[in-house]
């Protein structure tokens, strides 16, 4: 009987008090997934791990003097060397239709506006004391893309992997609430109100197919630490552009994308142990990532005011606010509240365009803070 | 707490990467007109997306 209780017994509340606190962590991400539909897919696997990993002597987590625990081995096996988000970079690239985009060009200005966050908060987070690598890796939350935060902040080796991927999916799940907020602060109803005609252009195949050919080779010639993480997108994209490898498109952007976010959010809970989580730094990063979601879209809506001086046909400056990754939602909260403002505004295919070149953006930032700074 | 010195090192970062990300934004966009001028949509492939 004794040796029942006996892994009860050996444990110090003394000094373990804190995994209770990741319990209800856990337990907040299992609800925000469950009952508010945020990020279900990443928040539900990350809490229950969270649980997981913070029971005492956890066999799901390297113990000392045991085997390696099997949420380590995957994490050493798909995060350390960031194969986790490039595979799941395939399943995106095959989602994403860039036909908006290509009958549009002048859209991804907006994608690259909307970057400034990310660049801004690592300014930000060197000021407030963090490393560099640190720094760099907090402001990629500002991507709004979670598998380039991944890696950019295993790249770097960080010491905040779990906090800067929780703020990453947390505050995608939280677009449609951050957003409105910021670009009704950054516009006047006037503004809100600009109508943009859509005059579709129809786009032929073969340019669908060279367009990810094409970005691949001029991202790894600008940005060579980059070509992975565009590779990867970009080669989803071709095979579901193609048209020879519809079944391999669709096993990418459904069984694959889904095993491989599976996986992630339970692997990623190995750095949700209490050791490694509950310290004041959390919190930072958490605000940190809020303000790079702030400047992003502040970013993006300034930077089409900038241009409404000089264009004769105006923009309106909501579209600049999907310039950010965050895709589709970014582009739904932009068209819902050009509808609010006047029933007859559609700005859907605008600020999907703008929506996609934000997710090419994103990455080719993630390049560029690989390169620019230096380990 | 506060590190100045590391924020001036890092307003280089922030100036480049901006600059960056709109060169490699604007190449992009170049290519895709190119890509436009030079294969443009044939009728058939008009007819098929109708």
């Amino acid at each position: 009987m004794a040796q029942l209780f006996s892994n009860l017994l050996q444990i110090d509340w003394s000094t373990q008090w804190p995994m209770v606190i990741m319990w209800i962590i856990g337990g907040v991400l299992i609800y925000l997934a469950v009952k508010k539909n945020m990020e279900p897919t990443l928040l539900l696997p990350m809490g229950f791990g969270a649980i997981l990993v913070n029971l005492p002597f956890s066999g799901a987590v390297t113990q000392v003097g045991a085997e390696e625990g099997p949420i380590d081995v995957l994490f050493n096996a798909g995060i350390a060397n960031e194969l986790f988000p490039l595979l799941l970079f395939i399943g995106i690239g095959a989602m994403i239709d860039f036909g908006p985009l290509l009958s549009n060009p002048k859209m991804m200005l907006f994608g690259a506006a909307a970057q400034f966050g990310i660049f801004f908060t690592l300014s930000l987070a060197s000021f407030l004391g963090f490393e560099l690598k640190d720094a760099a890796s907090i402001a990629i939350i500002g991507a709004a893309d979670g598998p380039t935060s991944i890696f950019v902040s295993q790249f770097f080796k960080s010491n905040y992997v779990g906090p800067i991927i929780i703020a990453a999916y947390s505050y995608m799940a939280l677009v449609p609430i951050i957003q409105p907020a910021v670009i009704k602060l950054c516009t006047t109803k006037k503004e809100r109100m600009i109508r943009m005609p859509y005059r579709p252009k129809s786009v032929s195949k073969t340019t669908k197919i060279l367009f990810p050919i094409i970005i691949t080779v001029v991202a790894g010639i600008f940005a060579p630490k980059s070509v992975a993480l565009v590779g990867f997108l970009m080669f989803g994209n071709l095979i579901r552009e193609c048209g020879v490898l519809n079944s391999l498109s669709e096993s990418a952007q459904h069984e694959l994308a889904n095993l491989v976010t599976l996986l992630l959010g339970l692997t990623v809970s190995t750095k949700m142990q209490w050791q490694y989580f509950l310290r004041w730094e959390t919190l930072m990063i958490m605000g940190l990532g809020l303000i790079a979601f702030i400047f992003d879209t502040a970013g993006g809506v300034i930077f089409a005011k900038v241009l409404n001086i000089f264009l004769k046909e105006k923009i309106n400056p909501m579209v600049g606010a999907a310039g950010i990754s965050a895709f589709p939602m970014s582009s739904r909260v932009v068209h819902k509240m050009g509808l609010a403002e006047d029933p007859q505004n559609f700005l859907l295919m605008h600020a999907a365009a703008a929506n996609v070149s934000g997710q090419i953006a994103s990455v080719v930032a993630g390049g560029l803070i690989l390169t620019l700074v230096e380990i | 707490m506060f590190n100045v010195d590391a924020l001036l090192d890092s307003l280089p970062i922030m100036g480049l990467g901006m600059l960056g990300i709109f060169i490699v934004i604007g190449i992009i966009m170049g290519i895709i007109w190119i890509l436009s001028k030079v294969f443009p949509v044939k009728q058939n492939e008009t007819k098929e997306s109708k």
